[in-house]
């Protein structure tokens, strides 16, 4: 698909030889700041304790870090999204991978399974809360006899108690697909295994 | 369904993912300003264009706020 006019003159001005090159570096930095500026307000409503100049200077460290991004990669760009969508996606990722390890710094992580007693508290019937307990308590017995330890810690920390999967790539030394790759199989595991014990509904489709 | 009924099978859905198949998020990243420009367009049908993406954003929360945001900023910047 060939990239709008608008988008082509960006990919043209940033080309190692174009006289606009300068320019348009610049204005991409810009581009790139505001996105980063935006998603940094945005996320620091849920994360109270972060301070203004740490955010500024956050955002301004993703916007740079999404700049090399962008101009190592203009030759992935295949013209399907105008250019600025294109870019603002790696300034809005910078910024929030970013926020989510500044958030977690100097946190354990969790590694108890206690989530499942407060996943088992509800409200309900007497019948609603046995349906309940019978579900969980039969995923509980799964996460431990049908997971690898590997597969079990990704789940516990990533599924279980909501650990940012950036945090726990860091922490580890892997990469966010990775660590999903590693729980989509422990998850595919859990149904296959809660599904030969009698819960169809968890079949998966397709 | 009852509210119960629903808490149990979100718990669920929460811990087990998506039952359908998915995108990684490599792949998601990749499709992610597309699927996001085709959702902004009048009439535009993104789940069909990008299939697997969906169920990667129900599954993988960290995706799924990437993609609200972008989303969301694409829809400010051109507003």
């Amino acid at each position: 698909m060939a990239p709008d006019a608008e988008s082509q003159r960006w990919l043209r001005d940033l080309e190692d030889d174009s006289p606009e090159r300068h320019d348009a570096v610049a204005a991409l930095h810009q581009l790139l700041l505001r996105a980063t500026r935006f998603e940094v307000r945005r996320r620091s409503a849920v994360h109270p304790h972060l301070r203004g100049d740490d955010l500024d200077d956050l955002a301004t460290q993703a916007a740079d870090d999404a700049l090399l991004a962008v101009l190592s990669k203009l030759d992935d760009y295949r013209g399907e999204s105008r250019f600025t969508t294109w870019a603002y996606k790696f300034g809005l990722f910078e910024a929030a991978v970013k926020i989510r390890k500044r958030a977690w710094q100097g946190r354990e992580l969790p590694v108890s399974d206690d989530t499942w007693a407060l996943l088992s508290t509800g409200t309900g019937t007497p019948a609603e809360e046995a349906e309940r307990s019978e579900l969980l308590g039969a995923i509980a017995t799964a996460v431990d006899t049908a997971l690898s330890p590997r597969q079990r810690e990704v789940f516990v920390a990533l599924a279980l108690n909501g650990v940012p999967i950036d945090v726990l790539a860091e922490r580890w030394g892997s990469t966010r697909g990775a660590l999903y790759k590693m729980l989509h199989d422990a998850r595919r595991k859990l149904r296959q295994e809660l599904v030969a014990q009698g819960f169809d509904e968890l079949r998966e489709d397709g | 369904m009852n509210s119960e009924t629903s808490n149990t099978r979100n718990a669920a859905a929460r811990l087990l993912g998506p039952a359908g198949p998915e995108l990684s998020c490599d792949e998601c990243f990749a499709e992610l300003d597309r699927y996001v420009e085709i959702e902004l367009t009048a009439g535009g049908d993104a789940d069909s264009a990008v299939p697997g993406m969906r169920a990667h954003l129900d599954g993988c929360p960290a995706c799924r706020e990437d993609h609200e945001s972008l989303r969301e900023y694409v829809a400010k910047a051109a507003g």
